[in-house]
């Protein structure tokens, strides 16, 4: 039996040891969002070993990084509130312009932007729309408003998935009863627990991972989802449409972010010069089917991504980022939330 | 066993007396480290502040605690009355747990008692199909599981197909999907202790309340039921107890439309929610809930060996 | 009334028995099934195929799915066989030391494990692993699936245990083995079939976890489960399906191969 608990033993040295090889990257990001070949050109190209771990929500990863995974990722994708929270928590570390040779191949109205002023500790990814998209043959009308959502016809009730996150599901709430988001204002927080509240009795489901699945299953008719994941199931064989609502939609930018303590700094540093390269950003978009945040993506997009619908929204289209609130402003949506999911 | 050896079942010897620590230290240190500890920690952890988007400051307080009990409205500002979210969110998680265990009990009952009243040979062929599907991965079966019960799914498909129905039955993201999900989660759990406690019931027994002009009733109260309860109470808490806290259910099968006390604490620690003293409150209010349910079955079982 | 009424010939119950097994297997044949279905859509029957079990070895989440079986395999070998070792031990002391200090109070932490609800487990464990800046990938899934397989070693080791006289132990001391000689030549091999049913056991419950290591795991470290969960999270496809069906037949192995284990045990003993 020692011979066993030794040879045991040897086994959990070779595990902990195995871990701290040279030639690593850590990549903490959302799920189905970068294709695995590129992921396997980056690790040709430098050879380094990458690996990845996916969340679902921005809250996700920053809950994660919490609870004590800073410092074992390399870099993250957060959306651009989310960055402006992790950078006031002091999760992200910087580099400076020079450190990418890349750095002058982001779009000038991605440069400096109100997350991250000047750049310092993200570059853009991806950015996108959030709304949400309906079958047609379940509903014949124009879509045009959220009330599809929110105050449905009898022909989607039961059949709406929205997403399983408060930062997304309540701003497309309040942008659909015309308030601003982060209030304070009483009256109208109460309004918008009285909206979710009633229209929960007409929804089937909150997901977020499962929101292109449930619209090509036909388990959902109208779903809220992302620009580029909405095209990926009309691409998947569901018919829908991508609404632009009149009510306004959500607007926003995924970053690539070197985090504080990354074990793998210098890897980290060379994967986000990697993907400023206008081919590997254009090879995210053809995947993800959102748009690049890039300068000369457009030779190496697939025409049928460059035109999709879903990325090119009507001019007068309102959208709004999400924002971060304060702590004691956050307190009320959080109640809002539980609330409705109680 | 041969009934003249010294030492009966159950017995124990002394032969290794004074290595008894030496023997259990591993388990000791083990155990005690990595889950005595942690739990302990959290035990300590909800009585902590919170920190604003997860973590804890080190300053005590009762807050999550009174956040679970005490409703301040919306604006936590209302004088405190008894809050209902939360107790609600338990209320629920207890009744689907219940309901999942009378269907367990409904079904794994008739099941056990056909299965032990079986000759030796093919009892254990029985026992041995109703176990497979127990050692199948509980992800895979909580998928397949819906993906049989969606309304595009083979079973609508096939009553569409038949005619039976017009419609698709609907079953997917409702509560009865949850129960369903459970009761196939831990049927087994269920059958196996019932089966247990009938294998050993002598039926000369209730032959000779037969005898006596005993009605298949009285029998059946009188005689079967004290011998087979602790196998039905077993059984209830082995399907009572993981229901309350099951996770994939209600998210895969439920549709994460409300939550139940899984995800609720998962979404202090993983979620937007990110409130870790309430979190640790809500997981210690579950865990005392259950040690209790425990601690009742471990007092009715000494009282039967008492007698 | 009857005059004599067969309690063992309920009617019925064997239609509850078959009902009760049409629930059981129904969606995993249904999976089995539909994981030869040559159609991308997996709601159309479109022939038969092995395409999705070629895709399981080859295709290009491949390498992410053989990663994550080979660390459920390690992690439920070493933690299977630590959880054994300690088992084992636990269970001599249990039954072969007499009464000792803190005695019940050993039965309850052997049990702990089985008593504490899953999630607050997840939980407890994350804080702590967290607090205590322990974030080793592999190593942290390994202490928490070690602790909770514990249990479920020590109950069939135990039992075994205390159906095994110590007799024979006493006779090979009388004839001057040493303890340590009693206990490895004598008995061990009498209690190996306990140690065997424990270890089978304690291997499918680990390989089985999902909650617990979904909470502890580090950065960039799937096991099986927790990679068919991120998949199936997004929608059932047929690949995943090839995957469970695969799992399934080697949970059906396995199953078998502790049956027979048991039974060559029990017909030992007879």
């Amino acid at each position: 039996m020692k011979k066993l608990l030794a040879s045991t033993a040897l086994i959990f040295v070779g595990l902990t040891g195995a871990a701290q090889a040279e030639g690593k990257l850590s990549i903490y990001h959302w799920f189905e969002y970068i294709p695995q070949e590129l992921l396997d050109k980056f690790s040709q190209e430098y050879d380094v070993e990458v690996t990845m771990d996916t969340f679902d929500s921005n809250e996700a990863l920053l809950a994660s990084l919490k609870a004590g995974k800073l410092g074992s990722y390399d870099v993250a994708v957060p959306g651009d509130y989310m960055v402006k929270i992790m950078k006031d928590e002091g999760m992200l570390d910087t580099f400076a312009p020079s450190d990418l040779s890349n750095f002058n191949n982001i779009e000038e109205k991605w440069l400096d932007v109100g997350f991250d002023p000047g750049r310092g500790s993200s570059i853009p990814y991806q950015w996108g729309s959030t709304s949400f998209a309906v079958n047609k043959d379940v509903y014949s009308g124009k879509p045009d408003s959220l009330a599809l959502i929110f105050d449905p016809p009898a022909e989607l009730k039961g059949k709406i998935n929205v997403l399983d996150t408060a930062g997304e599901t309540l701003t497309l709430a309040s942008l659909y009863l015309g308030i601003p988001q982060c209030t304070s204002d009483r009256e109208q927080l109460k309004e918008l627990n009285a909206l979710v509240q009633k229209a929960k009795a007409d929804w089937a489901s909150f997901g977020s991972d499962v929101a292109k699945d449930v619209l090509v299953s036909g388990d959902a008719a109208a779903g809220m989802i992302w620009s580029g994941f909405s095209a990926k199931a009309r691409q998947e064989g569901a018919n829908i449409e991508y609404v632009f609502p009149k009510e306004g939609m959500i607007v926003w930018m995924d970053n690539v972010v070197l985090l504080k303590d990354a074990p793998n700094r210098e890897n980290a540093l060379k994967f986000m010069n990697f993907l400023l390269e206008p081919e590997n950003a254009a090879a995210v978009t053809n995947y993800a089917q959102y748009s690049a945040g890039v300068k000369g993506v457009q030779e190496f997009l697939a025409p049928e991504v460059a035109n999709s619908p879903e990325s090119n929204p009507p001019a007068d289209v309102k959208a709004e980022f999400v924002q971060a609130c304060t702590e004691d402003v956050q307190v009320l949506y959080d109640a809002v939330w539980t609330n409705l999911k109680k | 066993m041969a009934a003249g050896a010294p030492m009966g079942a159950g017995t124990t010897s002394d032969i290794y007396k004074g290595d008894a620590a030496r023997l259990m230290m591993p388990t000791w240190l083990i155990i005690g480290i990595f889950l005595l500890a942690p739990v302990i920690m959290m035990g300590v952890y909800s009585f902590l502040t919170k920190e604003f988007r997860g973590g804890v400051v080190w300053e005590f307080s009762f807050a999550a605690y009174d956040q679970f009990f005490f409703d301040r409205g919306l604006f936590g500002d209302d004088p405190p009355t008894l809050e209902w979210t939360y107790i609600g969110i338990f209320w629920r998680s207890i009744w689907q747990a219940g309901l999942a265990t009378i269907m367990c009990l409904l079904i794994g009952f008739p099941t056990a008692w056909f299965i032990a009243t079986r000759d030796p040979k093919s009892r254990s062929i029985w026992l041995f199909l109703i176990t497979i599907p127990y050692w199948v991965n509980l992800l895979i079966r909580t998928v397949s599981m819906k993906f049989l019960i969606r309304d595009t799914g083979p079973l609508n498909e096939f009553l569409l197909a038949a005619g039976v129905i017009d419609t698709p039955l609907g079953l997917i993201n409702t509560d009865f999907a949850v129960q369903l999900g459970l009761f196939y989660s831990y049927l087994p759990f269920m059958v196996l202790p019932i089966y247990a406690a009938v294998e050993r019931y002598d039926f000369a027994l209730s032959e000779a309340a037969s005898d006596l002009y005993a009605g298949t009733w009285t029998i059946l109260r009188l005689v079967i039921f004290p011998v087979v309860k602790p196998g039905i109470i077993a059984g209830c808490i082995l399907v009572f107890v993981p229901s309350l806290g099951a996770f994939l259910a209600p998210d895969l099968l439920g549709g994460a439309k409300t939550f139940m006390i899984g995800s609720l604490i998962e979404e202090q620690f993983k979620g937007s929610a990110g409130n870790w003293p309430f979190g640790a409150a809500a997981a210690m209010i579950l865990l005392t809930l259950v040690l209790v349910i425990l601690l009742i079955y471990a007092r009715a079982q000494n009282k039967v060996e008492d007698r | 009334m009857a005059a004599k009424i067969d309690l063992r010939r309920f009617p019925g119950f064997l239609g509850i028995t078959l009902i009760c097994l049409v629930v059981l297997y129904a969606p995993l044949i249904i999976v089995a099934v539909y994981s030869f279905n040559d159609s991308t859509s997996i709601t159309n029957w479109g022939g038969a195929t092995l395409n999705w079990y070629v895709d399981v070895f080859t295709g290009p989440e491949s390498p992410k799915f053989q990663q994550a079986a080979l660390n459920s395999l390690i992690i439920a070998v070493c933690a299977a066989g630590a959880a054994t070792c300690i088992a084992t031990a636990a269970a001599v002391a249990m039954t072969r030391a007499g009464r000792f200090r803190g005695k019940t109070l050993s039965f309850a932490l052997i049990n702990l494990p089985l008593m504490v609800p899953e999630v607050v487990t997840a939980v407890a464990s994350l804080v702590f692993f967290s607090a205590i800046g322990f974030t080793n990938g592999l190593f942290t899934i390994l202490i928490a699936h070690t602790v909770f397989c514990i249990p479920f070693a020590y109950l069939p080791i135990s039992a075994r245990m205390q159906s095994i006289s110590d007799v024979y132990e006493q006779a090979a001391m009388d004839l001057y083995a040493t303890p340590r000689e009693a206990f490895t030549k004598v008995l061990l091999p009498l209690m190996m079939p306990g140690i065997l049913s424990g270890s089978l056991l304690a291997f499918i419950i680990s390989l089985d976890d999902f909650l617990i290591t979904n909470f502890v795991k580090g950065a960039g470290v799937e096991t099986l489960p927790t990679a068919i969960f991120g998949a199936v999270k997004q929608g059932i496809k047929p690949n995943i399906m090839a995957i469970s069906t695969l799992m399934l037949g080697v949970s059906i192995v396995f199953v078998t191969l502790s049956w027979l284990v048991g039974r060559v045990g029990q017909n030992k003993q007879k």
